[in-house]
């Protein structure tokens, strides 16, 4: 029998990982025995996400391509950690930055590139790090380390108006953060747009929030050991607390430039991928391929795949010969793509261009001899022609009509021109990252691939940049004949039990389960899903409420011990203090309480509450006896606080009460469960101070006496002002619809689903029907749950502060004593 | 019946009784300068992990269990609780030690010291 060929990957990164994963899964993938040298210690992860963790729509976990555990499945050697440091080609082997060396039959070099910095003074210390405070942002690394920072930054600066830029930047603001956004040319994305088209985009950037500083160069870096600002050529200065520099990349190429492989800007490689040496091939964005380096993925993942063949497939013919490329920026909200040449080449270049700049469209078509060279599509809009056939005209070259104008409308044009997915080709590129034809979907849906996730993984559809999947999924229904046959495990309450929520509310009813557990024998053959359980726990308190069989274990642990977990397992105590009016009295007890027990930090919190922070877990029922004060319920799925202003008491201006009823307000709801955290605001007039419109449940004075009350309003990752539910003339009218409210949306909100998603999902005018109009008939029975719901509060820590559940409740680490040898039984 | 020896360099710890740690939830214990976290399940299997997760340190025993597996309390990271293996995510895999109950209840582990 043969020897396994050894083979070496250099890179653990998209191509890198992709193309083992190419050859494991080829035939001939068995003859080789494959090492990969990565040097960022993880498994593989989807690079092209980071902009999604950077904006919170995405956690760094759901990024991963290939976890650890893949890699020995498979049985590829990975050294995560392990750059390689210096390559001998002439004796067939690589160093490991441990000394080590690898040989190799055959090696592959996916090395990527890295950020490139700009020549600013003070960026970079004398040790070689950034200064505290600038980031580059290319690895997950790198993403985890600006999320850390940016927690406690208010003003960004992000240097670069390209797309790693622009996506940097419109994550902050997502974070909340006062993003600016500087950039040398007098243009956005200048590489992919011309001026009207950068103009247009210059508006959407702005209206999302982002500051722009066009036309700017940077020059130094304002601080010693920590950046506070930048300064700009032209003298002028900006002070943040956070700066990303987004300025290019330049491939990494120093290993094969060392080892005298030809390099120019990447790595030379020729139509079979290979280098300018025996045995040594390179793919990705280190490399070079007819004078041209690539910075997409989808190049790179051709490459990968072109590479894979011919190493399983002695016979394979197959040979790389450069990829055209489209891009779409992945910034919610803003649609735009481009390909291709921005501007005419030459006067017999056509170029069709239709613009609306006030509603953020601009779309421009270079036409080359009858064929599309290259556009820019900004925006969406109705009845134009969908970007991913655009894309495809590109990518082909197919002839375009004669007709142009059917190129943009089809429709107003009178062509019967493919307009939506349905009627696109079979072979049109829905998924341009991995090259993923229509036909190639609806081929795996009839193979029995009917849901969203199923479909994706078969046939990697969706898994680069992730923007076409919308598309795949009306594919999905288009082939399910309309039966949307997909991912109903997106509608289960819980991931365990394949119910939704109204229908396991009436199966958990009729049969009486009463306990999370009993829920599990009953309806999941008794596997007790950890991932379920707390969401089982809130659902059972809110249908049986007082007759709940509670199990501790079921809950998180913020609501076994009733306070809030803190990154180094610490907790933080936070006293109830209604409508944020609080007395000399309590106030002295607190501080007394802080003293005593050394609290580390005490916080006012954005809720209007005192917050003691840093609580180890046994101090928590002493404190909690020594403060004597009802919980604040800051840990859990429950209505929170109520925010008040001054009010007509006090404040000039005030035209109701605000303060008198949000104590009450919160006197009656303090504690509820809910589906998620509620938090509340009374107004006292429209001015807002306490931000009523903006919070789950608000309510909001106004002239002659009348309160607003205003549902499914954020100011958190997400800002939304809430929808007016309706208008009402007393406090107790006040407290009755959102009551009502409350009941509703603990019924019929899927599991931390916060009421401003639940709010869109449903509807106001849905909402106003039900619960103002009583359409369904159900509002007294609204308000009788609701009001049982209150009678069967009860103060955790009224009974837990002098009498633990179990005896160690609030132990944080209990000790233990050694056995001598022997007499362990 | 003859003990099963311990191997060399391994040490026996008592844990006290298996009532110190409710049916599904987990304990820290300290074993001298070592932490490891302690669950019972509700079907009365003990499982013992290193106590720190490998990600950024969040106290296991506090997390939710059930079906084998451990959610960490901060960020929600799974492992499983017999192999300490990584679920979903990328961390190195958690250090596992041997559990049992003596004859009166008590919670043995054994660690290496
Ligand atoms: C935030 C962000 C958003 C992006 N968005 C998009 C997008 O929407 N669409 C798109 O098409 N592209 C996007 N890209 C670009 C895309 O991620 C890259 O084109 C792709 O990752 C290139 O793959 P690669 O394998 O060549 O390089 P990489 O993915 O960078 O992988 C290279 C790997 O090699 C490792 N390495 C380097 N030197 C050594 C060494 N000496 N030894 C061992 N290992 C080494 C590196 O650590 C790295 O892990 C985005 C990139 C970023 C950073
Ligand atoms: S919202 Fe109106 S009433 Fe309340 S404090 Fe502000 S100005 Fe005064
Ligand atoms: S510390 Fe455990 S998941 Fe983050």
């Amino acid at each position: 029998m043969t020897r396994k060929q050894r083979l070496v990957v250099i890179g653990n990164g998209m191509g890198g990982a992709r193309l083992v994963e190419e050859i494991v899964s080829r035939p001939g993938g068995e003859h080789y025995e494959i090492t990969v040298l990565g040097a960022e210690p993880y498994g593989n992860y989807n690079r092209i996400l980071l902009s999604g963790v950077l904006a919170g729509t995405y956690c760094p976990e759901q990024i991963f391509l290939h976890p650890l555990a893949w890699y020995e499945q498979h049985d590829v050697r990975l050294c995560a950690g392990q750059a390689a440091t210096r390559l001998d080609w002439q004796s067939h082997r690589v160093q490991i930055a441990d000394g080590s060396w690898e040989p190799y039959d055959r090696l592959v070099i996916a090395t990527g590139s890295s950020p490139c910095l700009p020549l600013l003074l003070n960026l970079v210390r004398e040790d070689g790090q950034l200064i505290e405070g600038a980031f580059t942002f290319r690895t997950l690394d790198d993403c985890q380390a600006i999320l850390a920072h940016s927690s406690h930054a208010r003003r960004a600066a992000i240097i670069g108006g390209g797309l790693l830029g622009l996506e940097a930047a419109s994550g902050l603001v997502k974070r909340g953060l006062e993003v600016h956004l500087i950039h040398r040319a007098p243009h956005l994305l200048n590489l992919q747009l011309d001026a009207a088209g950068s103009a247009v985009l210059a508006r959407l950037v702005s209206e999302q929030g982002v500051q722009l500083h066009l036309s700017k160069e940077t020059v130094a870096v304002l601080g010693e050991d920590r950046l506070y600002g930048l300064r700009f050529s032209d003298g002028s200065e900006l002070a943040c607390d956070l700066c990303i520099i987004a300025t290019g990349t330049r491939p990494n190429t120093d290993l094969a430039r060392a080892a005298g492989l030809a390099v120019r800007r990447g790595i030379v490689i020729d139509d079979d991928l290979a280098c300018s040496v025996p045995d040594v091939f390179a793919l990705g964005e280190c490399a070079e391929h007819r004078g041209q380096t690539y910075g997409l993925v989808a190049p790179v993942w051709e490459q990968a795949r072109i590479l894979a063949e011919r190493l399983t497939d002695s016979a394979s013919q197959k040979q790389y010969t450069g990829s055209a490329i489209s891009t779409r920026l992945k910034v919610s909200g803003l649609d735009l793509t481009v390909m291709g040449d921005k501007e005419p080449a030459s006067s017999t270049d056509e170029v069709v261009t239709y613009a609306e700049p006030t509603r953020g469209i601009y779309k421009k078509l270079i036409v080359r001899e009858g064929r599309l060279q290259g556009a820019i599509l900004l925006g969406d809009l109705p009845g134009s022609m969908p970007a991913a056939r655009l894309v495809q005209l590109f990518l082909r070259g197919d002839p375009l009509p004669t007709n142009r104008a059917e190129l943009l409308f089809p429709c107003h044009a009178g062509s019967k021109q493919a307009l939506s997915v349905a009627e696109l080709p079979d072979d049109a590129q829905i998924c341009n990252c991995n090259g993923v034809s229509k036909g190639a979907i609806l081929a795996a849906v009839r193979a029995g691939k009917r849901s969203l996730q199923a479909l994706c993984e078969a046939t990697r559809a969706a898994t680069g940049c992730g923007s076409c999947k919308s598309q795949v999924q009306e594919l999905l229904v288009l082939a399910c004949e309309g039966e949307v046959a997909e991912d109903p495990a997106v509608h289960y309450y819980v991931p365990a039990i394949p119910l939704t929520k109204p229908e396991l509310v009436r199966v958990i009813k009729e049969r009486k389960l009463r306990s999370v557990s009993a829920v599990f024998q009953a309806l999941a053959d008794g596997r007790e899903d950890p991932t379920s359980k707390a969401g089982l726990a809130s659902l059972l308190k809110t249908i049986w409420g007082k007759d709940y069989q509670d199990e501790r274990d079921a809950r998180f642990i913020n609501d076994r011990v009733h306070a809030n977990i803190q990154k180094d397992g610490t907790f933080s105590v936070v006293p109830r203090i209604y409508g944020g009016v609080t007395t000399p009295e309590q106030l002295r007890r607190i501080a007394d309480v802080a003293e005593k027990y050394r609290v580390p930090l005490v916080k006012i919190t954005g809720g209007q509450r005192i917050d003691l922070v840093g609580v180890r877990k046994e101090q928590l029922p002493a404190i909690w006896k020594d403060l004597g004060m009802p919980s604040g319920h800051a840990y859990t799925k429950a209505f929170r606080t109520c925010k008040t202003c001054l009010g007509s008491d006090f404040c000039r201006y005030g035209l109701g009460d605000s303060t008198a009823l949000g104590i009450k307000i919160e006197r009656r709801y303090q504690g509820i469960e809910m589906p998620h955290k509620v938090k509340l605001a009374t107004a006292g007039c429209p001015r807002n101070c306490s931000e009523a419109t903006t919070k789950d449940l608000g309510a909001v004075a106004i002239e002659g006496g009348r309160w607003e009350i205003y549902v499914g309003g954020a100011a958190g990752s997400r800002v939304r002002k809430g929808d007016l539910l309706c208008t009402v003339a007393t406090h107790e009218e006040v407290l009755l619809y959102m009551g009502r409210f409350m009941q509703y949306y603990r019924e019929n909100a899927k599991y931390q689903e916060r009421s401003y998603d639940f709010v869109e999902r449903v509807g106001i005018e849905h909402l106003r029907r039900v619960l103002v109009e009583d359409a369904e008939g159900i509002c007294e029975r609204l308000d009788r749950e609701i009001q049982a719901a209150v009678d069967a509060y009860v103060d955790p820590w009224q009974r837990e502060a002098e009498q633990p559940v179990t005896p160690t409740q609030f132990s944080q680490a209990l000790e233990a004593v050694p056995v001598p040898l022997g007499a362990s039984e | 019946m003859m003990k099963a020896p311990l191997p060399p360099g391994a040490v026996c710890y008592n844990l006290g009784h298996i009532s110190r740690i409710p049916r599904g939830e987990g304990r820290t214990y300290r074993l001298r300068d070592r932490l490891v976290a302690v669950f019972r399940s509700r079907s009365e299997e003990l499982f013992a992990t290193q106590a720190d997760c490998p990600h950024r340190g969040g106290p296991l025993a506090d997390g939710i269990i059930g079906d084998g597996t451990v959610i960490c309390p901060l960020h929600a990271f799974k492992f499983n609780l017999r192999t300490g293996t990584p679920l979903g995510n990328s961390c190195p895999s958690l250090r596992t030690y041997p559990v049992r109950l003596d004859a009166d209840g008590n919670i043995l582990i054994t660690v290496d010291d």
